[in-house]
């Protein structure tokens, strides 16, 4: 439960870009969340409601896409989802994963005018 | 119009955590960020690290709480300079304040500090405050499947103390599982099986803790 923080984050880098780019208005911020993040799409947007209120983003659309956490073997190099109660390799079945995937948390663009 | 930003939405408490790094590093701090669920036993491993340590090592600890100063004052007994943050209800510690803590402590007089972290498997691991070494506990009734139900936590930890092993004869958490879960994703990480309750594999835990602290 650290949306509001997270959200005050994320709104003043579009606020900053959107100031570079001379923009009179947002209407939209496009996110990159990965899934192992904790991350609540709609307290996030209701929390950017209320906080971009007296701001030019104000009712600015927000677009999550949101990355399924993805592991690579490091034996073979196989890169899979891993399953909920497993992590070994379904191509060599070792047990020896990095995470390539799922940790995203970045703002992608904005959409100004 | 479309602007590409591509800027991590952390940045601000990344940057934070980067300058609280130089600071520590300046003072020669060698600092540890301590994550768990509540009740796993990051007080109970400080004291005992504390009790082993305190005569060879110069020890601090800044304490997480959403209230209370309750950890404060059991370490605060042991005459170790200690600070309590109270988050008023945050989930998680953050780089900010760390920074503000550290300006209550007299760096230059401390070799450890431990930063023990808001009781919760969740939230800590994605906010980064500056440690050197991202550490958890996990305590046996907690379950072995935990690696499973909170990954980010086990791949951003790299030790990990796993408490309460004295319990193991009445449970059915199964440590070897859990080396090989964790290690499936984590192959880097050093695991200790301790006891804070009887002592047992503290030594361990120690000769690893002597062994980072002069390698700073």
């Amino acid at each position: 439960m650290h949306e509001l923080s997270v959200t005050q984050g994320m709104l003043d880098i579009a606020l900053e870009k959107a100031k570079e780019a001379r923009a009179s208005r947002i209407t939209a911020i496009n996110l990159v969340i990965g899934e192992m993040s904790s991350i609540i799409d709609d307290c996030v947007q209701f929390y950017f409601d209320f906080l971009s209120k007296d701001s030019i983003a104000s009712g600015a659309k927000l677009t999550f896409t949101r990355i399924p956490m993805q592991v690579r073997c490091r034996s073979c190099g196989f890169s899979f989802q891993p399953d909920k109660t497993a992590w070994s390799c379904p191509q060599c079945g070792k047990w020896d994963a990095q995470v390539v995937a799922g940790q995203e948390f970045y703002v992608e663009s904005i959409e100004v005018e | 119009m479309k602007v590409k930003v591509l800027q991590n939405i952390l940045d601000a408490n990344n940057q934070i955590a980067h300058r609280n790094r130089e600071a520590l590093d300046k003072a020669g701090v060698f600092a540890i960020n301590i994550m768990s669920s509540p009740g796993a036993g990051k007080t109970s491993l400080i004291l005992q690290t504390i009790a082993r340590l305190k005569d060879k090592v110069r020890i601090a600890v800044i304490e997480g709480d959403i209230a209370s100063t309750i950890d404060a004052d059991k370490i605060g007994k042991t005459e170790i300079p200690v600070v309590q943050i109270n988050t008023g209800g945050a989930c998680h510690l953050d780089a900010n304040m760390i920074n503000n803590a550290l300006d209550n402590l007299s760096l230059k007089d401390i070799d450890l500090l431990f930063i023990e972290n808001v009781g919760n498997l969740v939230c800590p691991a994605e906010f980064k405050l500056g440690a050197h070494k991202q550490m958890m506990l996990l305590s046996t009734p907690e379950g072995d499947d935990k690696p499973y139900k909170y990954p980010l936590m086990f791949t951003e930890s790299e030790v990990i103390v796993l408490n309460k092993i004295d319990l193991l004869p009445h449970l059915d958490f199964d440590v070897k599982a859990f080396k090989k879960a964790v290690r499936g994703i984590n192959p880097g990480v050093k695991i200790f099986p301790v006891s804070c309750k009887t002592g047992e594999g503290l030594d361990d835990w120690i000769s690893w803790l002597e062994a980072a602290l002069k390698g700073r």
